[in-house]
């Protein structure tokens, strides 16, 4: 009972979170100055050929009335038409969106990876040469912003030693065609792990750019937690049970240091997905927040609409995810 | 043969404090042995030393620990911390925060029964259920799979206690295990720790401030000053006539149940000084090698 009433509240915030980001949106990109008529005429056209373009679009019509137009058409099911591509923006948005997410999580999974080992390694050497060392590393992780270690890594893996691909999602010469737009997932479903290589190669790189800051400031909270868990009464116990320090901190310590780190992860994890719009651009992967910067650039207002909706329904997601790994994770939530 | 023989040891902080000066001291099988002191006297030292979980800060610099016969110092780490875990075992101060909020109760019971000596899970859940009985814990099988924080804290002590005795340790160290409860659950527990150990007739070193606890449970006792033994005993002679100008101080600061606001006095600071005294002349010769 407690649980459908969590999620049904849950579900209503984030209806009404969606609605102030529609509107939001909807005013902000109209207000500024510049629009998508005088995008697509040249430059000297007649005032009554912009005044039927506008017309066209319903560009003529007052800003609320556009939004009410736009937003009954959104809940049923339909997000316009983009001014530029000509295409439905629905389909547009969900041809893109698995680029990004995938890209995304597998930021994500690199940092927790990296983020996690060296936290543990340092509580495990605390105090050592070892902990300097990762302490230094982290400082400089988190001191250049994600773009940079994607223009660093595109130099060093793309043109120095040319390991990795640096643009672009997919091959053209593989030749192989997908059902889905999950290439990776599909390409792991299907065995393909040649394709699977390929798909790597041209991510490893823009993840890890997007991965490397978080790292840093995974590491550094969760090592504080730890290290401050490692004083509590219950590790000495296990300590005088006979267990090693590593199992020690990985079995004691791990699950009662990690509850800040998680929500730490959820914040950051949307600052992530935002990055991934210069880092798609850097790297020319086919991502959402790619198509996002072109959108901005031509003023297609119905697509960025629909882009910055599935975004703030992501983060949303993200939030509720991240509730729900906390309350799994800590049991003195759980029976509250 | 004493179970636990202690032969003077000597624990400094890194900067070469003195935080146990030349301790020895033994343990019988069977025996309790109490440890009582001043805070800072270094009479939980003893027991953190004896278990391998020194403060960092902290090192050993002299002396042996010999467990059941063997010397602790000269194993290799590995060997060392299984071998503690297998023959001695603690009951700590505070069972508000010894037990892993995140773990359930009953694998805090039998983890070392199956990591470190290697039961089948099974065997070691019975054996958990048995020994929560033992320490009269209602519906045993509810409790272990309960989370610490469900429970009172007269209740985490008994598990903590039961969790202790778990794989037949031949020493347990109790370092203060009242100290944080209230005063109607500490007699129960002190009778709860005097029955366990009686029944399995394990050594305790029992470590308190408090002499009417050591009244009630310990047969030896072994009085420390600034981490140097300055008296021991039996409780029988200490109690009757005890030797030492400290100790004879310390005992007649205890409060008397009969006349508590009067009874309240505080060590004389001339007896003080003496110990102080002794102590620093100890240091001296030891200093100037006269002492090993």
């Amino acid at each position: 009972m407690q649980i459908v009433r969590a999620l049904l509240t849950r579900l209503i915030t984030t209806f009404i979170t969606l609605f102030g980001a529609a509107i939001i949106v909807f005013v902000v990109i109209r207000v500024v100055p510049g629009n998508p008529i005088a995008m697509m005429l040249p430059p000297g056209a007649s005032e009554a050929d912009i005044d039927r373009l506008k017309a066209l679009y319903g560009l003529d019509k007052g800003i609320f009335e556009q939004f009410v137009i736009w937003i009954s058409n959104v809940v049923q099911g339909d997000f316009g038409t983009s001014i530029t591509l000509r295409q439905p923006v629905y389909d547009l948005v969900i041809g893109r969106l698995p680029a990004t997410l995938e890209l995304s999580v597998m930021a994500l999974l690199i940092a927790v990876f990296i983020g996690g080992a060296a936290a543990l390694t340092a509580t495990l050497y605390r105090g050592s040469k070892v902990e300097g060392g990762i302490d230094v590393a982290g400082g400089i992780a988190l001191s250049l912003p994600d773009f940079l270690w994607g223009l660093a890594l595109i130099l060093l893996f793309g043109v120095l030693w040319p390991l990795f691909h640096i643009s672009g999602r997919i091959s053209p010469s593989l030749g192989f065609e997908f059902t889905s737009h999950f290439y990776l997932f599909e390409a792991l479903a299907r065995f393909r792990f040649d394709v699977v290589l390929d798909l790597m190669g041209h991510m490893l790189m823009p993840a890890l750019a997007l991965a490397i800051p978080l790292a840093a400031i995974i590491l550094q909270l969760l090592k504080q937690s730890l290290k401050e868990c490692m004083h509590d009464d219950y590790i000495t116990l296990a300590r005088t049970k006979g267990y090693a320090e590593s199992s020690i901190i990985l079995r004691d310590a791990l699950p009662n240091a990690i509850l800040p780190t998680l929500t730490l992860i959820g914040v950051q994890f949307t600052f992530l997905i935002g990055g991934t719009v210069i880092i798609e651009r850097l790297f020319s992967y086919e991502g959402l927040g790619n198509m996002a910067i072109d959108a901005v650039i031509n003023r297609d207002l119905p697509l960025i609409q629909g882009i910055v909706l599935v975004f703030a329904l992501l983060f949303t997601m993200v939030n509720l995810v991240v509730d729900m790994a906390y309350a799994a994770l800590n049991p003195r939530l759980r029976h509250a | 043969m004493s179970f636990l023989s202690i032969q003077d040891l000597t624990v400094q902080l890194k900067n070469g404090m003195p935080l146990l000066r030349q301790v020895s001291l033994d343990v019988a099988p069977g025996e309790v042995r109490a440890l009582v002191g001043e805070s800072g006297a270094g009479k939980s030292m003893i027991g953190k030393a004896v278990l391998g979980i020194l403060p960092k800060a902290a090192r050993l610099t002299g002396g042996k620990i010999l467990l059941d016969g063997e010397d602790l110092q000269t194993l290799p780490q590995k060997a060392r911390r299984q071998r503690i875990g297998a023959r001695a075992a603690l009951i700590p101060q505070d069972p508000l925060t010894a037990l892993n909020p995140s773990r359930r109760v009953g694998p805090q019971i039998t983890d070392r029964l199956v990591d470190i000596l290697g039961w089948k899970r099974p065997d070691a859940e019975k054996r958990a259920l048995e020994l929560l009985e033992e320490v009269h814990i209602q519906s045993p099988d509810r409790v272990m799979k309960a989370y610490p924080h469900e429970l009172s804290g007269g209740m985490r002590q008994r598990i903590l206690i039961a969790s202790a005795f778990a794989a037949e340790p031949k020493l347990i160290i109790a370092d203060e295990p009242t100290t944080a409860l209230d005063v109607t659950v500490q007699k129960q527990i002190l009778k709860l720790i005097r029955e366990m150990q009686q029944r399995h007739g394990t050594a305790l070193l029992f470590v308190t401030h408090d002499l009417g606890v050591v009244s009630k449970i310990a047969q030896s006792l072994s009085v420390l000053y600034a981490g140097k033994v300055i008296e021991e005993t039996t409780v029988e002679n200490f109690f009757a006539s005890p030797s030492h100008a400290y100790s004879r101080a310390l005992l007649a600061a205890t409060p008397k149940y009969t006349d508590p606001e009067g009874s309240l006095t505080q060590v004389p600071e001339s007896v003080i000084a003496a110990v102080e005294a002794e102590v620093a002349a100890f240091d001296d010769q030891v200093k100037a090698g006269s002492r090993p």
